[in-house]
């Protein structure tokens, strides 16, 4: 009796069959489709020959592949992997660029949280700040990374991103009736993008700066995705300067030449601002309209904008506390 | 006899002795105050600025007004300085509100204080005293150096021409790529 | 050393592998399909590994696209076994018993095909190894994409314990183990629930996009994904009772249909309660609907796919709604087809775009997929159904008893190695 056709609502227990087509030893039945062949051998071939694979991939790699593979994230590594990682990088980017890179790792300064002001009475949107950026932090230039957006906007309609133009192309400016508010990382105190990293790639240092371990981000993006501002960029393409524009100072946590497929964005010019220098785009603002400084110094010009101009934050319902301040000085 | 002739030779000496005084010389009318030194009437610590942005060879400028008399006639130039150009407030200043007619190796605050041009940030912070407080605590201008520590000031004429103040429009640098163009089709 | 055991394990393997080689030319053309499927996506994604993300047309602005949302979709036809799992194994519902297994094995490909969307989408797979729990650095539970791989990873090996021993106890000829089983099959309720209602908040919780940072974002996935992912498993099941010896009653058919016409209708309503929020309030948040179903300043890319899916999905649901409709076998599958077209719109694309466009500054970019990006897909789909197709030709006959052990003698000459085994008693079952 065949137990076919039937609905077998219980998957029920289909009865033993004795006579010709009893099941045991002897010939395959070769009307059913099933049990023939060799399997053991196939099956442990294909395991012996996955692990083989597995392992002579890993063997053919040279050690520096090897370790950049496995590399840990850069807050569980020990001060002596940090000199190994940080010398393999360095020889990574040497030979990519053909200069000599240093890559820095110096740690916050204890009691510092920096603060950010920009005027937006004086930004006359010459974007000489974005390529000043550019050229500090060895951002790509094919394809073009640029981590501050310069937005052109109505001076009747005040501060509305929804008519906002980011390419404006002009003679000169400040153009008749407009103003010009650049928008980069707002190093947030509450950093949205922080949050959301599935592999925790991203996270805000003490002394304010939100950095990227561009050896452990994964691509997913999650983070340009959360935040407000628009401010995170992605390698879309293998990143291309030439090197006579490479600047060798470079942080790990900032601006060091970075691999396709990773996110970076402004860390405030990390590798300056914890030597005791300004960030770049402050340095080259012609009419000085960014101001830059430690929040907790009472003396410090951020500290003095704060107090005494009508500064305001973008986006301010969303609750992430920015520490980039917009003012209007006059 | 002798009286009359004391009486009358003591005020005439005195009008020799009063008018061979008054020609010539700086020496103020005893009525008015002198005129504060520049630090006097304004304590600030010393900004280390670089040189003023003068003219190649225009500096100093007794080298050619030592020589020359003083025209305090309201006019305009014709002979020299003709590419000054005064936008700054031109119906209610000239050259001698801020220049120092009988020295002109200084500027004269409205006080009368003399300062040099490596303290012209104490003559703009006359009219200007919302930027001048700003400026002092690194707050207005270019800012460089050191945030924690050396911060590098410029003179107010390093970025604002004295004659002519306010900023000419720049060209921007080239906007950016578009994003399917900036990481290639 | 259970060698009977690892003998009767591999007495299923060998065959499920001659049923998987043995097939009329429908299958074998259906195979041959899935073959160039996967070897388009293949080469598409050797292309992309190579250039870069950038062969895609996804950019700063839009940072996520076609694959994040195929991905949100198929994880709602994955959590949509559910609907077949509840009046089952809560009610035992005979009609529906034996197809449950199909829509767990649905699942299973659906959680396969999801997961390789999420492969195929990040910038650096070979760092892939991060995403794991104590090996990496998992950011659980702060961030939601943390919570989706854990969920997603448990829900498939969930489905494809349960549904793998039913179906083996089955070959061996015994009922499944209810203390074993049940316990999974419960939790695999919640378990769905939770995949898409985690999906839905990996949206939800993001401020900077208002376009989903919306209380109703997880209930209307719940919602759509409750009508989509049945009416593939009812076309299935409409070929399996046409081409097989499993008995599948209409009823069971028309009850899941008619089940899908209510959860369609929460969608719709849910819908229709975000769009009055929008466009009654006006605030700026309205530009991201503006854009997606009017369109903006002449950029209207999306907006013939918006009303498209909002036609396909208000006739689905009337289709199902009437009994007559529902029924007859015509309208019966363009339903179904219409309701798998609105929802694959309206949780892909049409989710996606919207919430980058305009972006967070203002820009709007308009994103359509790449030819890469479509390969890319077709490969990802092609294996799913692959996937689906292979356990599906296990599974069915075993279930009408064609394929079992006691149907599948040993090898002539060859033993497993250890004591004789006894002529196969496979009733009683091994140890």
């Amino acid at each position: 009796m065949s137990t076919g056709g039937k609905g077998v609502a219980d998957l029920g227990v289909p009865e033993r069959r004795d006579g010709p087509d009893a099941p045991g030893e002897g010939g395959c039945a070769a009307a059913e489709p099933a049990g023939c062949g060799p399997a053991m051998t196939r099956r442990e071939l294909m395991r012996h020959a996955a692990v083989v694979a597995a392992g002579s991939w890993l063997a053919s790699c040279d050690e520096a592949t090897r370790e950049a593979f496995f590399q840990k994230h850069f807050r569980e590594l020990t001060p002596e992997d940090r000199r190994r990682v940080i010398a393999r990088l360095e020889t990574d980017a040497k030979k990519r660029t053909g200069v000599d890179v240093k890559i820095a790792d110096t740690s916050a300064r204890p009691g510092v949280e920096f603060g950010y002001a920009l005027d937006l009475s004086r930004c006359i949107g010459c974007r000489r700040c974005v390529e000043a950026c550019v050229r500090e932090n060895n951002q790509s230039r094919d394809p073009q990374v640029r981590w501050i957006t310069v937005l052109e906007m109505d001076k009747e309609r005040g501060v509305d991103l929804s008519h906002a133009d980011a390419y404006y192309d002009r003679e000169t400016v400040p153009a008749e009736g407009h103003f010009y508010m650049p928008v980069a990382c707002q190093q947030c105190r509450r950093p949205q993008c922080v949050n959301v990293c599935p592999v925790g790639a991203t996270w805000k240092e003490p002394d304010g700066i939100v950095v990227v371990d561009y050896n452990w981000c994964i691509g997913c993006r999650y983070c340009m995705a959360a935040c407000p501002y628009g401010a995170r960029r992605f390698n879309w393409r293998e990143p291309h300067l030439p090197a006579e524009e490479v600047n060798p100072q470079t942080h790990y946590l900032g601006n060091r030449p970075r691999p396709k497929g990773v996110v970076e964005k402004c860390t405030w010019c990390i590798q300056r601002v914890r030597k005791g220098l300004y960030p770049a785009c402050v340095e080259i603002c012609p009419v000085g309209a960014r101001k830059f400084g430690d929040l907790r110094d009472p003396n410090s010009e951020v500290r003095y904008v704060i107090e005494n101009k009508r500064v305001f934050v973008l986006k301010e319902e969303l609750n992430t506390q920015p520490k980039f301040y917009y003012f209007y000085g006059v | 006899m002798k009286r009359t002739w004391l009486a009358a030779a003591l005020p005439a000496a005195l009008a020799v002795v009063g008018s061979a005084s008054a020609t010539g010389h700086s020496t103020p009318a005893p009525s008015a105050p002198r005129a504060p030194a520049a630090h006097e009437a304004d304590p600030s610590p010393e900004f280390a600025v670089p040189p003023p942005p003068f003219t190649d060879g225009i500096f100093p400028c007794s080298e050619c007004h030592e020589s020359m008399p003083v025209n305090m006639e309201r006019r305009e130039l014709t002979d020299e300085h003709t590419n000054v150009v005064l936008h700054h407030g031109p119906r209610e200043r000239w050259c001698f509100d801020c220049h120092n007619p009988t020295d002109r190796d200084h500027l004269r605050l409205a006080s009368g204080t003399l300062v040099p041009f490596t303290e012209s940030w104490r003559l703009c912070g006359q009219c200007h005293g919302d930027k001048l407080r700003d400026w002092k605590v690194g707050v207005h201008g270019k800012r460089t150096g050191e945030w924690s520590g050396q911060k590098r000031y410029l003179l107010c004429a390093h970025c604002h021409d004295p004659h002519s103040p306010h900023f000419k429009p720049l060209a921007p640098r080239p906007a950016p790529k578009r994003p399917l163009e900036a990481a290639g089709r | 050393m259970p060698w009977r055991r690892i003998h009767l394990f591999y007495r299923f393997f060998e065959g499920s592998l001659r049923l998987w080689l043995s097939g009329d030319r429908w299958y074998w053309l259906w195979i041959a399909f899935l073959a160039l499927c996967i070897g388009t996506g293949a080469a598409g994604y050797a292309e992309q590994l190579r250039g870069g993300l950038g062969v895609t047309h996804m950019r700063d602005p839009v940072s996520w696209g076609f694959y994040i949302g195929n991905f949100t979709f198929l994880v709602g036809i994955a959590a949509a076994a559910v609907v077949l799992v509840i009046p089952a194994y809560i009610y035992h519902w005979k009609p529906i018993k034996e197809i449950v297994i199909l829509g767990e094995l649905l699942a299973v490909s659906a959680i396969v095909m999801a997961l390789l969307f999420v492969a195929v989408d990040i910038g650096r797979p070979d760092r892939s190894w991060h995403l794991m729990p104590f090996i990496g650095r998992l950011n659980f539970p702060t961030s939601l994409l943390a919570w989706d791989v854990l969920v997603l990873n448990i829900y498939g090996a969930l489905n494809f314990v349960i549904v793998t021993h039913i179906v083996y106890r089955a070959f061996t000829g015994r009922e499944y183990s209810k203390r074993f089983a049940l316990p999974l099959i419960l939790f695999s309720i919640p378990a769905a629930v939770s995949i898409h209602t985690v999906t839905a908040f990996v949206y939800n919780g993001l401020p900077a996009r208002p376009f989903w940072n919306s209380a109703i974002l997880a209930p209307r996935f719940l919602a759509s994904a409750f009508c989509s992912g049945p009416a593939i498993i009812l076309v299935m099941l409409q070929l399996l009772r046409r081409y097989t010896s499993v008995e599948i009653k209409m009823e069971a058919i028309w009850k899941i249909a008619e089940l899908m016409a209510y959860a369609m209708f929460i969608n719709l309503f849910l819908f229709g309660a975000e769009v009055f929020r929008e466009f009654y309030s006006g605030t700026h948040h309205l530009l991201f609907t503006e854009y997606l179903f009017e369109g903006i300043d002449g950029h209207n890319t999306l907006v013939p796919y918006a009303w498209g899916s909002v036609f396909c999905s208000v006739t689905a649901f009337l289709l199902f709604l009437t009994p007559k409709t529902r029924q007859h076998p015509v309208t019966l599958n363009l339903g179904l087809l219409l309701i798998y077209s609105g929802v694959y719109i309206e949780k892909g694309v049409a989710l996606v775009i919207p919430g980058f466009t305009p972006s967070v500054l203002g820009e709007i970019y308009e994103y359509s997929p790449s030819r890469v990006e479509l390969q890319v897909a077709a490969g990802v789909f092609g294996v799913g159904f692959l996937v689906f197709t292979l356990m599906l030709k296990v599974a069915v006959p075993i279930m009408t008893g064609r394929f079992s052990l006691e149907k599948s003698p040993a090898r002539a000459g060859r033993r497993a190695p250890g004591p004789a085994p006894e002529p196969e008693v496979a009733a009683s079952g091994a140890a």
